[in-house]
Formats: structure tokens, sequence, C-alpha cells
């Protein structure tokens, strides 16, 4: 008996992909190539990898083969700016110093496109969230946004996406809330976006003042979502309602 | 250039009944939206979707502005003859796109 409890304790302690609650319809989309909208932008992506940028005359692809399993392991720590970083950030920095190329802005088509061509080469790979310490106190960070009540409805994400995984606000399902799909085409907003708006859009809903992209609360947010889902496969371009 | 995702066979035996799917990306605005300064957004929608083969209309869609953004079209035909699918998409500010396909018919 004690043992049953043990394992169904466990099982309850594995994170659940968003996915898992979605309609069969949206599986079936998601999981098509053919029909997934994220593989618009994929192939957008994918000529921008290809296309020579920048005062360097270089494309992605002159220095990069394969980058299967990268978006796993992000958020990394960037040692040359002393900061975690996301793989957008990191998609921007390459692009500033090593093409010399104009800056993309967080959320611009051409970054996202770039971002889940990247990202798509880990499809079902696990989350693998890098062990570095110096991650630890902006993780913990992270948590600690989790976990504070915000916005004029004073609710934190962990009431919703922990206390309250699996039951509904009004006709929705609350999903844990794992970040293993992103960039996500989502059908709300008819396009693809970043994990960062889906946050901003989050705190919006709790009438929170949502800070400008790239700010670094969500980079700590970011680095703890990584971390609790870890050993969610990556299914970016993911879909979701 | 709008990008666009087709799926069908390259090849099909005589007689066989084929599924096409397309995707196109497209913002499908409706023309009801306010935009951030208050005022409506012009609509701006694919109307007309058309799939010929061999020059012979097998297929068309008339879209609506119910309609969401990147709009997914599945069909089906039956495999005549070997020769050329073309899919073009023709909508409002002048838009219009054609896509061709080969087909091997056996």
């Amino acid at each position: 008996m004690r043992w049953l409890l043990l394992l169904l304790g466990m099982a309850a302690a594995q994170p659940r992909s968003g996915t898992q609650d979605m309609s069969r319809e949206l599986q079936a989309m998601q999981a098509d190539d053919s029909a997934n909208p994220g593989m618009l932008w994929m192939q957008e992506g994918e000529a921008l990898f290809q296309r020579r940028e920048g005062l360097a005359g270089k494309a992605c692809a002159d220095c990069h083969a394969s980058l299967a399993g990268v978006a796993a392991r992000y958020p990394a720590w960037d040692p040359a700016t002393a900061a975690p970083i996301d793989l957008a950030g990191r998609i921007q920095q390459c692009r500033a110093e090593r093409q010399q190329a104009a800056p993309l802005p967080r959320e611009s088509e051409p970054l996202l496109a770039l971002t889940v061509f990247v990202a798509r080469q880990s499809r079902g790979m696990a989350l693998a969230p890098p062990a570095d310490p110096r991650l630890a106190p902006a993780r913990a960070r992270g948590e600690a946004l989790f976990r504070q009540r915000r916005g004029q409805l004073n609710l934190s994400c962990a009431q919703c996406h922990e206390e309250r995984a699996g039951l509904r606000l009004g006709s929705a399902l609350i999903p844990e809330g794992h970040a293993n799909g992103y960039p996500q085409y989502r059908l709300e907003w008819q396009a693809l976006g970043s994990l960062q708006r889906r946050l901003r859009n989050c705190m919006v809903g709790v009438r929170a003042t949502a800070p400008a992209y790239g700010a670094a609360e969500y980079l700590e947010l970011e680095l703890f979502l990584a971390q609790r889902g870890a050993g969610l496969p990556v299914e970016a371009p993911a879909v979701r309602p | 250039m709008a990008r666009v995702l087709l799926n069908l066979p390259r090849s099909a035996a005589k007689g066989a009944v084929i599924e096409i799917r397309t995707l196109i990306m497209h913002p499908m605005e409706s023309g009801f939206r306010p935009g951030m300064n208050g005022s409506i957004l012009p609509r701006d929608i694919i109307t007309r979707f058309r799939c010929s083969y061999n020059g012979e209309e097998v297929f068309r869609a008339e879209l609506s502005p119910a309609i969401a953004a990147n709009p997914f079209i599945s069909f089906t035909t039956v495999a005549t003859e070997s020769g050329t699918l073309s899919f073009t998409w023709e909508g409002d500010n002048d838009f219009r796109q054609t896509e061709t396909r080969d087909i091997a018919v056996t």
C-alpha cells in the first residue's frame, strides 16, 4: 500500500505538458507539419539562417551546422555579459557581434522565425537546464517571482499553474504552464509568439504591470520554468489554444 | 511572397483519391477590428482560393472575414493523369500568389 502511494506521489510530481490536455484535433494539428502553422515561420527561419547578413557578410549557416539539442539547454549563462541569456537573446547577440548586422528586436517576425528554426532542431529532446551554479541565484529569483502575488487580482503564477492546475478558469482548462513548446503558435494570437509574450499575457491578465520585452524578470522566470519542466520533450513550434 | 506549405503526394495510382493540404501565411484582417489608435483596420483577407489540375479547375473556395489568419485548406481530388497542379490565392490589396506542384500518375 505504501509503495503504491509513493508511486502515485511520483506520478503526480512528473511535469505534464500542455499538449496532453488539448483536444485531439489540436494535438493532431501540432503533430502534423503540414497543418502546424508554426512551420510557416520555421520555413522563414530556414531561409534567414542561410542568408548572409551584416558587415561581416556571414550567414548563420556559415558557422553552425546542426543546432540539435541547443534549445533544450537554454536559458544558459553568458560569460560575456555575466548574466543569463535565452535562445532569442543568444541569436540577437550572435547577430550583433559575429554578423555585425542590424539588431532584431524581441518579438519581431525574423527573430521569432530564427528562434523557431533553431528550437525545432531539438524537438523531442528532453528539457535539460544547465546545472551551472552561476545560474542558481537568478533561478531562485525566478521561483520567487513565480510565487509572488501580483496585480490588481493579487494572484501569483503558482496559485493557478500549481495549486489549480487541471481545474478550469471559465471554460478553459488551467495547464501546468510548462515552457517546452516555445516559440509557440497560439490560436488566440493567430501568430507565433515567444515565452516572454506568453508571460506578459498572464501578467496583463491579472492586471499587473508587465515589464518590457527582454527584462531581467522574464529571464529569471524562464530559468525557473526550464527547471520546473525539466525532462519534458521540446515541442517547438507547439500549438496552443 | 507569403510563405506556403503544400502537402500532396508526388505520385499516385491512376484513379486514386489524393488528399491535398494547403497552408498560407496571411493576416486575414477582418475589417471590423479597431487598431491601436481606435480607428478600424482596413479589411485585408484572401477572398478566393483555386486549384487547377492541368488547367482544369478541380477545387475553389470563397473565403470570408470570419476565417482565421494563416488559412488551412484541405481537399481531395482524383489522380487522373500526370501533370501539374496549380494553387492560386487571391485577395484584397491585389494579393495574388500561385504555387505549382507536379504529380506523376501511374
